[in-house]
């Protein structure tokens, strides 16, 4: 299949969204081209498991390539392997909730809906990227429209958050550059496979991993890089913070993969400072979200904790825990959206976000609260959701490691799902269940538009959560050819 | 040998229960759906008799002992080479046990429910909740795999979660909930690292592979894992004893204990079937599933008998102060499954030294029944005067004599007199200790004194005593859905010690003989009756003797009423350790110092562009100073830098 | 006949770039820096004239370069003073304080 139709319908979404008029046309479009979009990635999965399972086994498939640049060489080269198509179904599933909990959004509603589409358009531009200069051009894309949305659209201090978010964002962005730009002048050319052919000395590798990593990093809210996340997430509007939290976090994490399959040894070199990070992060993410009293602010500093998993999922550096990483960005994007849902919903009805003032929503709200309840098991790795496979399977592999400092860091990070349980349980505790108040005994539950998100959503979380071989299925070849290289990296040491 | 496979449909009703009640439930099936849970487990329960008797009585034996059948598996989920989570069903004497006590006394409750619930707003939530239940604890005991216990093990977890918070509009209730979850959470985390100590080494996850590994000498698994060690323990000894203390934490073992009392608050029967019968006993069958592993190792087993032999003695004394029913009847649940703890941890494998595992499953199979026929009864009871507490309640024998029949014969059960079913376990308990352990030997008959003190001590305040102002409508024992249970158990109650146990149930699935003394039985009996008498002085009629003891006790009475301030030392920790020292300071830290530093970067940009934006101050001839200013500044570094 | 030596053209050169410097900075009518811009100019012509005469007397680039920069300074003045009315217009002032909008 043509893979530049995942860029191309989100781009005739958008100008169609541009073109039309008032908030019921608008949304239609928009809800149109997300499922439309949803659709393409269904069947970019199923030709890819067809184009598998008939014996093709190069690394990434479906590509194209056509320059677009000659001096610096720039080529428009995309393709895909199992890993991208994960994320690129996690993409298109985001999306349509996205579009779907925003469904009655009355301000400048055609402005909102296309930066939603832009932001999607950049996202998946990113993931089919195999040229290192076209996957930055479309993690820039995916950038600016996060701004607005917050600036524009926000509650609270917004303009800071957006200020704040888009000058971190681009600050990864400017150290990432300075990795590509390390890596094109060593190797020239920007093209993936030639990097990992051609192969970069070690010394070139240690000097721009870190810029290229920690670039990637801020975006996947690596400590100390996460500040951005909690008052970004909490002044962007719902579909923004489950866009945010659900895909760009999963551009950083993405990129992190990326760069470490291509300079190896430096990775390996540094892989001790990735885990104590990504130790600090999931264990202080844990206790910082624990103070919380934003449902918001709640969500978004579990996500440090979380998006913590994939860094350490990384770090590790070997197959299970990479794959671990994999399926827990999935994972997380999936959850986490649906908690910026669930929250937006009752944020909506109640006016109120502070767990304090709300209480016993389950008596008023049964199908808001259950997805809130939902969203929270799954966020505390209850087996039978998405969270528990990834979580395992990061620990099953950083315990494969003997060296005491890793072990130390996998019982740290175990320890965060005590943590975890503690916060969702105090949270939920307080919001959902206990006594009701009067003003809100009689709050009206949720919409079709609003059930339909949450179930798309839920459905998408269970089915990693039941059946993980599946997942496993699409993304283990991959994380397999990507570790053939790795793999030398570690064994040279 | 027939197929099995028909076991799977045993979980398996149960999760449809629970998906269809969950989902339609609350609209469409709201008085139905009862009847659809009851049937479901019904069937299920069918089932289990049916692999029951196949098992125990066709073909589970071969040349005369017991085989474990992998009867269905499929990998779930996999790791690396070998280590995968698998999906599976394993049938072996104490799974099949674990199947008939689940499903028979789970039927029970959602029979007993369906009047004791009727007219609840979310029955039909409840019973979704209560299959979901019974279809993770089955799932649990069939498992395959460890990391398969370890997931129905959370499962269980979260369903007695929102069973424990069903009433989630009072404040108590909630907290209970949230304390059972997070405790167990605490413990399962013990487990989890155990998981991984043992996978690592073993190289497998699989309970079967892994018991052969680690049970053969010369295994390389086993010389490996006994050779490394940290902070002077090998590493079996670690992973032992952190999957037990994941055990420890579902089985309510000291210092884990202090969620079951407060999980009182759920629904009775949900006591009855969750913290009574089956989910606590989770700890225990994870012992005994890992058995053989355990029996490797003295250090896990000195462990598991120590912890098991406190928590009895422990519950015991805190059980006679109580007074709130349910509240006692949860302390003799953690003081019952002490037993069952210890008994494994004198046990060693195979043969008869294996008659302590024995007696431990035996005890938790007769535990199972008269346990939750206390519990049953306890809900007629509160059903009745709306009062958890004993002050309320005295001369019910009146009103209720169905219950009262039954509550009698589940204390003398529990009491072990004979020919009670509680008197054939416990005696095989007491004799495994004598043998292995005169300490604990000694501690598990005084405990089993105080047992047979405080539960007539119950029953007397409940049925006897002064007689209680039972006012408001007479509805009696309720329906008969909630007297047959009661029946029904009080039949098991009787009869399930005379099933010849120890020829199915054993450490190495060979049966074993077991002989009864006089002499060894003469001391435990006396002293439960000595205790039934001194309970019938004190608490027969109303009088002011038990004040006296209490007074005479002092400040030991005060400690046991306030449960030896365990749950104060909990709230201490949490509230003055880990949220002032620990929570806030990271919350402050993130937001002062790391966002802090953040910030700074973006003020620092801004102030030096404050300061140098004077610069431009809109005024030509000044860029036309700076522009020649720079042309010599050039000039100068050209002409003498330069050169 | 005695010869200027080149040094007492660069001298009288110099004064006048800086003459015509001053005058840039410190005249606040925009005339007035147009005329030091001339001077500037011009002192950069005499120094062409100069050196070319001194130093390379077979070559003329540097009396071209003058003819060129007296033409540039013609095209220069017409803009200037065009953009002198312009502001004038807007302004009611020719005075280059006034015109100081484009700042911070």
């Amino acid at each position: 299949m043509n893979l530049s139709l995942l860029v191309i319908f989100p781009l005739v979404t958008a100008l169609a969204v541009l073109l039309s008029k008032g908030l019921k046309q608008v949304r239609g479009f928009a809800l149109l081209g997300s499922l439309t979009q949803l659709g393409l990635a269904g069947w970019l999965l199923k030709s890819y498991q067809a184009e598998r399972a008939s014996g093709n086994l190069t690394t990434n498939l479906f590509e194209s390539n056509t320059p677009w640049f000659t001096s610096p060489l720039i080529n428009y080269h995309i393709g895909v392997d199992g890993i991208a198509i994960a994320m690129i179904l996690l993409t298109s599933v985001v999306v349509v909730a996205g579009i779907l909990v925003s469904w009655s959004m009355e301000k400048m509603s055609k402005e909102y809906f296309f930066l939603l589409v832009l932001l999607s358009m950049g996202a998946y531009g990113f993931f089919i990227s195999l040229d290192l200069f076209t996957m930055f051009f479309f993690l820039e894309i995916a950038v600016i429209p996060k701004f607005l949305l917050i600036g524009v659209w926000g509650s609270g201090d917004k303009v800071k958050s957006a200020m704040k978010l888009a000058l971190m964002l681009m600050g990864g962005s400017a150290l990432v550059f300075v990795g590509l730009l390390g890596i094109y002048y060593n190797v020239h050319s920007f093209e993936t496979a030639e990097v990992i052919r051609v192969g970069l000395t070690s010394g070139v590798q240690k000097f721009f991993f870190p810029f290229a990593f920690i670039g990637f990093g801020i975006f996947a809210a690596m400590f100390p890089f996460h500040t951005w996340v909690p008052d970004g997430h909490a002044s962007a509007p719902t579909a923004a913070s489950m866009f945010l939290a659900g895909i760009s976090m999963k551009l950083g994490g993405y990129g992190c993969l990326r760069m470490v399959s291509l300079m190896p040894d430096a990775a390996n070199y540094y892989s001790w400072i990735i885990i104590i990070l990504a130790t600090i992060a999931i264990i202080y993410g844990a206790f910082a979200t624990m103070m919380q009293t934003d449902l918001k602010y709640i969500n978004a500093y579990s996500s440090i904790s979380h998006c913590g998993f994939v860094i350490l999922g990384i770090g590790m550096m070997n197959k299970t825990s990479m794959n671990g990483a994999v399926i827990q960005m999935v994972s997380h994007g999936l959850m986490t959206a649906l908690f910026f849902a669930a929250i937006g919903m009752i944020y909506s009805r109640t006016h109120t976000r502070m767990v304090a003032q709300l209480g016993g929503l389950l008596k008023a709200m049964p199908f808001i609260s259950t997805v809130f309840v939902i969203a929270g098991l799954c966020s505390l790795g209850l087996p039978g959701f998405s969270g528990f496979v990834a979580e395992m399977t990061v620990f099953m592999g950083s315990w494969q490691n003997p060296d005491t400092m890793y072990r130390f860091a996998t019982v740290l990070s175990g320890a965060s799902i005590v943590v975890t349980a503690v916060y969702i349980l105090r949270a939920t505790g307080r919001a959902i269940m206990g006594p009701i108040s009067d003003e809100h005994a009689l709050l009206a539950d949720a919409t079709w538009n609003e059930k339909l998100a949450s179930v798309l959503l839920i459905a998408a979380i269970l089915v990693i959560g039941i059946a993980p071989f599946l997942m496993n299925q699409l993304i283990v070849p991959s994380t397999d050819i990507l570790f053939e290289h790795i793999g030398k990296a570690i064994t040279i040491k | 040998m027939q197929s099995y496979s028909y076991i799977l449909w045993i979980p398996l009703l149960p999760l449809a229960t629970f998906v269809v009640l969950g989902l339609f439930g609350r609209k469409y099936l709201k008085t139905s759906s009862g009847l659809i849970g009851t049937l479901s487990l019904l069937t299920s329960c069918l089932l289990s008799f049916k692999a029951a008797k196949q098992y125990f009585f066709v073909d589970g034996k071969v040349d005369g002992i017991y085989q474990k059948i992998e009867a269905f598996k499929h990998v779930w989920l996999q790791f690396s080479p070998g280590v995968s989570i698998d999906m599976g069903i394993t049938i072996d004497p104490i799974a099949v046990m674990m199947l008939v006590v689940i499903t028979s006394v789970s039927l029970m409750v959602h029979v007993f429910s369906l009047g004791y619930m009727k007219g609840e707003d979310r029955f039909a939530t409840y019973y979704a909740f209560l299959s979901l239940f019974t279809f993770s604890m089955l799932g649990l005991v069939l498992s395959v795999n460890i990391f398969q216990i370890y997931m129905f093990w959370e499962l269980v977890g979260v369903s007695s979660f929102l069973l424990i918070g069903y009433y989630f509009y009072k404040p108590s209730a909630v907290a209970a909930s949230k304390k059972a979850f997070i405790v167990t959470r605490f413990a399962d985390l013990g487990f989890l690292i155990g998981i991984l100590v043992l996978g690592f080494y073993g190289g497998s996850l699989d309970i079967s592979t892994l018991i052969q590994k680690f049970t053969t000498v010369q295994s390389p698994e086993y010389i490996s894992i006994t050779t490394a060690s940290f902070l002077g323990m090998s590493m079996l000894t670690w992973g032992l004893t952190l999957v037990f203390v994941g055990g420890a934490g579902k089985s309510a073992m000291f210092p884990l204990h202090v969620w079951l009392p407060d999980a009182m608050e759920g629904p009775t029967p949900v006591s009855a079937l969750i913290h009574a019968a089956t989910m606590v006993v989770a700890g225990v069958y994870l012992v005994a599933r890992l058995f053989p592993v355990f029996s490797m190792d003295a250090h896990a087993l000195d462990i598991v008998t120590y912890t098991g032999v406190f928590s009895a003695l422990l519950a015991a004394v805190i059980a006679c102060t109580q007074t709130d029913i349910k509240r006692v009847l949860a302390y003799s649940t953690m003081s019952q499954i002490g037993y069952m703890m210890f008994s494994l941890g004198v046990s060693r494998y195979g043969g008869e030294a294996g008659l302590g595992y024995m007696a431990s499953m035996f005890h938790l199979f007769t535990h199972a029944f008269f346990k939750s026929l206390l519990f049953l009864g306890a809900g007629s009871v509160i059903h009745l005067v709306h009062s958890n507490e004993m002050k309320d309640m005295g001369g019910l024998r009146k009103l209720m004599p169905i219950t009262h029949i039954a509550f009698l014969i589940a204390c003398l059960a529990i009491a072990g007199v004979p020919p009670f079913a509680g008197f054939f376990s416990k005696e095989e308990i007491l004799t495994a200790a004598l043998h292995e352990n005169t300490l604990v030997y000694g501690v598990a008959l005084f405990t089993a004194a105080l047992t047979s003190f405080y539960m007539f001590r119950l029953y007397f305040s409940i049925f006897w005593n002064k007689e209680a102002d039972v006012h408001g409508e007479h509805h009696g024992e309720g329906t008969w859905t909630m007297k047959l249970p009661l029946i029904i158990l009080a039949i098991c109650s009787v009869g399930a010690g005379f099933i010849g146990f120890p020829e199915f149930v054993t450490s190495d699935g060979a049966g074993i003989e077991t002989h009864m003394d006089i002499a060894s039985m003469a001391v435990p009996v006396s002293l439960s009756i000595v205790a039934i008498i001194i309970a019938a002085i004190m608490y027969k009629n109303a009088n002011e003797k038990p004040a006296k003891v209490a007074t005479a006790f002092g400040g030991f009475y005060r400690a046991a009423y306030k449960k030896f301030y365990v749950d104060e030392v909990y709230l201490f920790i949490t509230k003055k350790i880990i949220f002032p020292l620990i929570g806030q300071p990271i919350a402050w830290a993130d937001k002062h110092m790391v966002d802090g530093f953040m910030l700074m970067l973006g003020n620092l940009t801004a102030k030096i562009s404050a300061a140098i934006k004077g610069m431009q101050s809109g005024k030509v001839q000044y860029y036309a100073l700076y522009f020649f200013g720079g042309i010599i500044a050039l000039s100068l570094l050209l002409i003498y830098i330069w050169k | 006949m005695n010869e200027v030596p080149l040094e007492h053209i660069l001298i009288v050169s110099t004064a006048l770039f800086f003459i015509g410097m001053y005058g840039l900075f410190t005249r606040r009518n925009m005339i007035t820096m147009l005329m030091s811009v001339e001077l500037m100019l011009n002192s950069v012509n005499i120094n062409f004239v100069a050196f070319n005469k001194y130093l390379y007397p077979e070559h003329l680039d540097g009396i071209f370069f003058s003819l060129f920069i007296i033409t540039i300074a013609a095209a220069e003045a017409a803009v200037a003073i065009a953009i002198i009315i312009n502001l004038y217009r807007s302004h009611r002032s020719i005075d280059v304080d006034d015109a100081a909008e484009m700042k911070f």
